[in-house]
This record gives C-alpha cells, sequence and structure tokens, in this order.
C-alpha cells in the first residue's frame, strides 16, 4: 500500500482526481465515433482498467496523506469548481470501477452490448450501449469526487441521462412503460434538487460543499433544517428510501440483466453516498434531530422492501426489493452519527455494491438458462448447472448475513454500533430484516433451483436484442459473474483492514476537518 | 418572511454583490410554475406529464435566479484586480444556464419516449403496472397462493380489468409484454 501511495505521490493530483470524469468521456465519444465493435470493446475495457488503477492509486494516496483536493481552472475554492477525494471516496471509487468493469464483461458475454443482428434496431443498441456504459461511469465518479453541490446536481444528470438511455435499450411496451416512471421521477427528484440547490445558494451564498459547512452553521436552525431535509428528499429519492421507493421495484427488473446488475449495484449507492456527505459534511449541528429521523426512515425502509421482496414472484422483482430493504442499513449506520455507525454504514455500502451486483448478473444467468425470472415456472436449476446453483447461493447468503460471508461481516458491525447506543429497537428490525432476507432468498433457491427439473421456457420475444432460454450460457457470462462472486468472497477476507479504512473514512466524515482544510486551505 | 429577507444572498467576503432582495413577482411566478408543474405531473397522459416536468424545472430555474438576487452591473474585475460595487452575482446564472441545457436535453428524451410509448400501446396513457396489479389481484381475492400456475391463464382478464390505460378495448392483447407470461 505505501509503494502504491509513492507512485500515486509521484502523478500530479489533478490527473488523479480529473481521470475518473474526463476519461470514460473521451472514451465515449471515441467510441460514439468509431462504431467499430472492436475498437468499442478495447475503448470501454480500456477506459474502465485505467479508472480502476487510478482508483487503487488515489485510494493509497488519500489513505495516507489524507483528502486531496483540486480547484480546475485555478480558481479559488469558493468560486471555482473543486475535486476532492477523501476516504469515504475513494474507497468507493474503485470499488464501483471493478462492478463497471465486471458488468461490461458480463454485457459483452450476454450480447447486450453487443447483439448480432443485423437490423436498424439491434445496430443502434450496438452503437449506444458502450458509449452511454461509459457515461454513466463518468456520472458515477463525478458524484463520489465533485466538491461542491451544483456539480453533484450535474453528476447526477449525467449518469441519470446514461441511465435513462440504458434502461430504454431495445425494450418492448413494457419496458418502455416502466422507463418512464423511472425517467419521470428522476427529473422530478432532478427538479427538486436543483430548487434545493437554488434555496442553499440564496440563504448562504455558496455551494462549494466545504464553504457550506461553516456556510450553514450560521443560518437560523429552522432554515437549516429545511434544508437538510430537502436535501434528504432529493436523495431518498434517488437513493430509494421509504417512502420514496416505489420507483425501484417497477422499472429496475424490465431492463437487461446487465444494466440492472450495474443500476443496482452504483445508482442507488451513489444517491446513499450524496445522503451520508451532506448530513455529515454539512449538517453537523441537526444530528440530535436527524438521527432520529433517518433512524425512523431507516427501519421503515428495511421493513417495506423485504416485505415487497417476499411476496414477489419474479426472482428480479425479488432482489430490487431488497435492494430496497437493504439501502435502510446504510442510512441506519448513519442515523447513529457515531463513528462504529458510519463506519460500518461505510462498509455496508462496499459490500452492497459488489453482492447486489452479484445477485443480478446470476439472475441474468438464470433467465438464460430457464428462459424465464418467474419462479412458479422454473424448478431444479441446481441439477442442469451446480455451477449457477453455487454461484447463487454464496451471494444470497451474503445478503442475509450469515458467516462467514461479507453481509455478516457489514451487519455485525451496524448492529455492534446500535448495540452500543442503546437502540435496540433499530437493531431488532435489522435482524428481523436479515432473518426475512435469508427467507426471501431461500424461497428463490427452493423453486428455482431445487426440485424437479423443467424444460426450458422459450424465448418469449425471439424478436428483441436478447435471447433468452437458449439453455447456453455463455462462458464470458458465468466467468464474469464468478469473478465478481470472488471479489465478494474477498471482503470477508480482508475484513480487518477493510473495516479500519472504514473507521478512519468515518472518522474523516465526522470531524470534517480534514476535508475542509484540503478544499479551502489552512 | 420579508420578501428579500430569507432570499438575500450573504455576500462573500471579498466580492460587493448588489443590493440583494427578490421581486415578489418573480417568486410567485415561481410558485405558479411549481403548482401547474405539480398538477401536471399528476395527470395520466404521458404529454401532460412532460408539460408539468418542464414548468417544474423552468420554476427551479427562476429561482436559482432568482437566488443570485436583483441584476446589478457586469460583474467585470477592475484593472487593479478589485471588483467594484454593485455587480450582479454571476454564478447562480452560470448554474441555472447549465440547467437549463441539462433539461432542455433530458426533455427532448422524455417527448421521444413519450412518442415511442404512443407508437407501441397506441396511447400516450401510462399503463398500470402487470405484476403489481397481479399481486394485489392475488392478495385481495384471498387465498391464492402468489407461485399458483393458475394465476397465469387468469392473468389477461385481470390485467384487462385492472389496466386503467386501455385504449383499445377491442384488443386486450395489445398492452400485453414482450417479456414473459406468454
Amino acid at each position: 500500500m505505501s509503494a502504491m501511495a509513492d507512485v500515486a505521490r509521484a502523478l500530479p493530483p489533478g490527473l488523479l482526481l480529473s481521470l475518473p470524469i474526463v476519461l470514460p468521456l473521451l472514451g465515449a465519444a471515441a467510441s460514439m465515433l468509431l462504431r467499430r465493435r472492436t475498437a468499442q470493446r478495447v475503448i470501454g475495457i480500456g477506459v474502465l482498467v485505467v479508472l480502476l488503477v487510478d482508483g487503487l492509486l488515489l485510494l493509497a494516496r488519500v489513505d495516507a496523506d489524507g483528502p486531496l483536493a483540486v480547484q480546475a481552472g485555478d480558481w479559488a475554492a469558493p468560486w471555482g469548481i473543486t475535486l476532492v477525494a477523501d476516504r469515504f471516496s475513494a474507497l468507493l471509487l474503485p470499488v464501483s470501477v471493478v462492478v463497471l468493469l465486471v458488468v461490461l464483461v458480463y454485457a459483452l458475454g450476454q450480447g447486450t452490448a453487443e447483439s448480432g443482428g443485423s437490423t436498424a434496431d439491434q445496430r443502434l443498441v450496438r452503437v449506444v450501449f458502450h458509449p452511454a456504459y461509459l457515461v454513466l461511469a463518468c456520472g458515477v465518479c463525478f458524484a463520489f469526487l465533485t466538491g461542491d453541490l451544483f456539480n453533484l446536481f450535474v453528476a447526477f444528470e449525467v449518469m441519470l441521462t446514461a441511465s435513462y438511455v440504458l434502461i430504454t435499450l431495445g425494450t418492448g411496451p413494457r419496458g418502455v412503460r416502466s422507463a418512464m416512471t423511472y425517467v419521470v421521477v428522476s427529473l422530478l427528484a432532478s427538479a427538486l434538487f436543483v430548487a434545493t440547490v437554488g434555496l442553499v445558494y440564496a440563504a448562504t451564498g455558496t455551494v462549494n460543499l466545504a464553504d457550506l459547512r461553516g456556510a450553514l452553521g450560521e443560518l437560523p436552525d429552522g432554515v437549516r433544517l429545511s434544508l437538510s431535509l430537502l436535501l434528504l428528499v432529493v436523495f431518498g429519492i434517488k437513493a430509494a428510501l421509504f417512502p420514496l421507493y416505489f420507483w425501484l421495484p417497477d422499472s429496475y427488473p424490465v431492463a437487461p440483466a446487465p444494466v440492472t446488475a450495474v443500476f443496482a449495484g452504483l445508482l442507488t449507492k451513489v444517491g446513499v453516498y450524496a445522503v451520508i456527505r451532506t448530513q455529515t459534511l454539512l449538517f453537523p449541528e441537526d444530528t440530535a434531530v436527524m438521527g432520529p429521523v433517518l433512524i425512523v426512515v431507516a427501519g421503515l425502509t428495511l421493513v417495506f422492501g423485504i416485505l415487497g421482496a417476499i411476496a414477489q414472484n419474479e426472482i428480479k422483482r425479488v432482489l430490487s426489493f431488497t435492494i430496497v430493504s437493504h439501502i435502510g442499513f446504510m442510512v441506519m449506520g448513519l442515523g447513529f452519527f457515531t463513528l462504529a455507525g458510519v463506519a460500518g454504514a461505510v462498509l455496508y455500502v462496499v459490500h452492497h455494491i459488489v453482492i447486489q451486483t452479484t445477485l443480478f448478473c446470476v439472475e441474468g444467468l438464470v433467465e438464460r438458462l430457464a428462459g424465464t425470472g418467474e419462479m412458479d415456472r422454473i424448478s431444479g436449476l441446481a441439477h442442469r448447472s451446480p455451477l449457477i446453483a453455487a454461484l447463487f447461493a454464496l451471494p444470497a447468503l451474503s445478503l442475509a448475513g450469515i458467516p462467514p460471508f461479507s453481509g455478516f461481516v457489514a451487519k455485525l458491525a451496524l448492529l455492534q454500533a446500535g448495540s452500543s447506543v442503546g437502540s435496540w429497537v433499530i437493531v431488532g428490525v435489522a435482524v428481523a430484516t436479515s432473518l426475512l432476507t435469508l427467507y426471501a432468498m431461500a424461497t428463490v433457491w427452493g423453486s428455482a433451483f431445487w426440485g424437479r427439473p423443467t424444460t426450458p421456457v422459450e424465448d418469449p420475444d425471439p424478436g428483441d436484442t436478447l435471447d433468452v432460454g437458449v439453455r447456453v450460457v455463455p462462458a464470458t457470462m458465468t466467468a464474469a459473474t464468478a469473478a465478481v462472486v470472488v471479489v465478494g468472497l474477498a471482503i470477508p477476507l480482508a475484513a480487518g483492514p477493510l473495516y479500519a479504512l472504514c473507521a478512519r473514512a468515518a472518522a474523516d466524515l465526522l470531524s470534517a476537518e480534514p476535508y475542509v482544510t484540503a478544499v479551502l486551505g489552512g | 418572511m420579508s420578501p428579500g429577507g430569507w432570499l438575500a444572498a450573504a455576500p462573500a467576503a471579498e466580492v460587493v454583490l448588489a443590493p440583494t432582495g427578490a421581486s415578489v413577482v418573480s417568486a410567485v411566478v415561481v410558485g405558479v410554475l411549481f403548482a401547474t408543474g405539480v398538477f401536471l405531473l399528476l395527470q395520466r397522459a404521458l404529454t401532460r406529464v412532460l408539460i408539468g416536468l418542464t414548468l417544474l424545472t423552468h420554476g427551479a430555474n427562476l429561482l436559482l435566479l432568482l437566488a443570485g438576487g436583483r441584476a446589478g452591473a457586469p460583474p467585470f474585475v477592475k484593472d487593479d484586480g478589485s471588483v467594484p460595487a454593485g455587480v450582479a452575482d454571476p454564478l447562480p446564472q452560470a448554474m441555472a444556464l447549465t440547467a437549463i441545457v441539462i433539461s432542455f436535453a433530458v426533455s427532448a428524451l422524455l417527448l421521444a419516449l413519450a412518442y415511442r410509448s404512443y407508437a407501441l400501446t397506441g396511447d400516450d396513457v401510462v399503463q398500470d403496472d402487470v405484476e403489481d396489479a397481479r399481486i394485489s389481484q392475488v392478495t385481495l381475492g384471498g387465498g391464492e397462493p402468489a407461485g399458483a400456475v393458475a394465476d397465469e391463464q387468469a392473468g389477461a382478464p385481470e390485467r384487462a380489468e385492472t389496466g386503467v390505460g386501455r385504449s383499445d378495448p377491442a384488443d386486450p392483447g395489445q398492452d400485453d409484454e414482450p417479456g414473459g407470461r406468454t
């Protein structure tokens, strides 16, 4: 790690911080212009590999030296555009890029990225997928690295616009319908975000996050609390918090498996990132009020999400509801506003990005193998493919928090944090949710993987860009899924150092001094 | 809450801004835009939703502009580096421009999507979610297990009952999604 930090110190900080934003955009443009299949593959994978290296170097340097900030165009901090990485964002960056990389390989294997067909629609899908995917990567990295509220809005828009394209690529009527829900809800949240930025600027005269910390502190309590709640609502929609989660289980399941996988892993977590960032950095005075609010919201998210998951018949919808439910764990950790709580939340974000993506990747394999994701129509998959069954079982147990998997480590951290501040109710709710998650996963396992093998359902829509129910699962897809399962298994192996890193990140988040000093200087 | 009280931007240390204060008219316009936007957003037709969202983003952009206070002199820095008194605050204008460009692009995408929806379903009214409708039918119907295969056959009529957005009753199969229950 120290050797990597030395390498990172030799590089200009501006390069480290701007590369994750500039490179995917340039790559997207090149990918759009070149259009050739091989070129698009090389650009897509190449850009993400460079980003991964950059992210790891950034993490090593930030972990060794503290937050790193650059002012774009050398405009001084409160006016210019600030890019800043602290331990929290530097940790999430490489994790997200790993997920993006694995899912891209998976998408190449599945053919979502580049269907072999020759109709105009299929050619369009092939040309558009790679650029949109890279723009999505840019938006995610930008959201993690930006140092002001308005650019956070821009980052969200970059990410969401790319996601609108991805979610509607080559879909039928059902896809358009649920994509519509997704787009309209996201746009509403964006409008609210712009309005909130306007109100914040009106009240304080700045949008720089580090500058806002001081400026918001001077406001009357009521004004500051309303701004805090407005931001919570805006990011709550993106993160799918109760009661603003309704759009997610409607829209995610209809997208192709790789698209859903990357959305499930990253988009809601960027929302959670924004909630954690703004609540800890901007509103330190309000923790006494916001803490209980967040805990209650977290509890309701946990319960409603998992009850929704149990009621579903389609595996994708079960998994979509578990995303909602498990967002509650992260917000619960934040709601304690203690070092252990926030550290647990950070660890949970890392765990959840990896595990949720894995589960959606496996669901794609199941759909490929069985022709459908509806549990009442498939059974006995374990006989047909023990490998896929194992690939499902490991992350499913991890999601439910069974030791020794990553979910157990992350949940243990959160439950310890909760019990140490004596919030027994939310700890009880969290444990019950974990058990219900196990139940939901066991239902999927019991109906899809056990039992008498059934013949695969035929491809319900041979005209679209995806082949399902083809019995053969491309090795690339399985290998990509196996890779992300291995990443998930590595989390508990490295749990000690990882938790220590999360605790350092949480300490930075709660004190915010290093962040503010890095951005504003002195 | 007097106009100009809560919207008054606290001037940053070095820059002397124009005497700020929002005009009541602009504030009322923002309010009206938000109200009509929300009303239209709650409609079922996509075109109305689209117009509602456009109004809503216009309101938000105007609010952003209002946050900068009244118009002032052009924000030029003097030769000696000092900033003259009474200049306009350029930052919210830059932000509003960015937001306008973004909302323009996304509105175009939404229009395309609404047209696609119209081309696919023959109507721009938002359909009920098939799976949601099915599950609520199952639970309200009493006792039918969620996973029963019998639901499959019952699926189409149920959907016809609950699908608010049917425009073409003669062709109930038209709004069947391609991805699944065949």
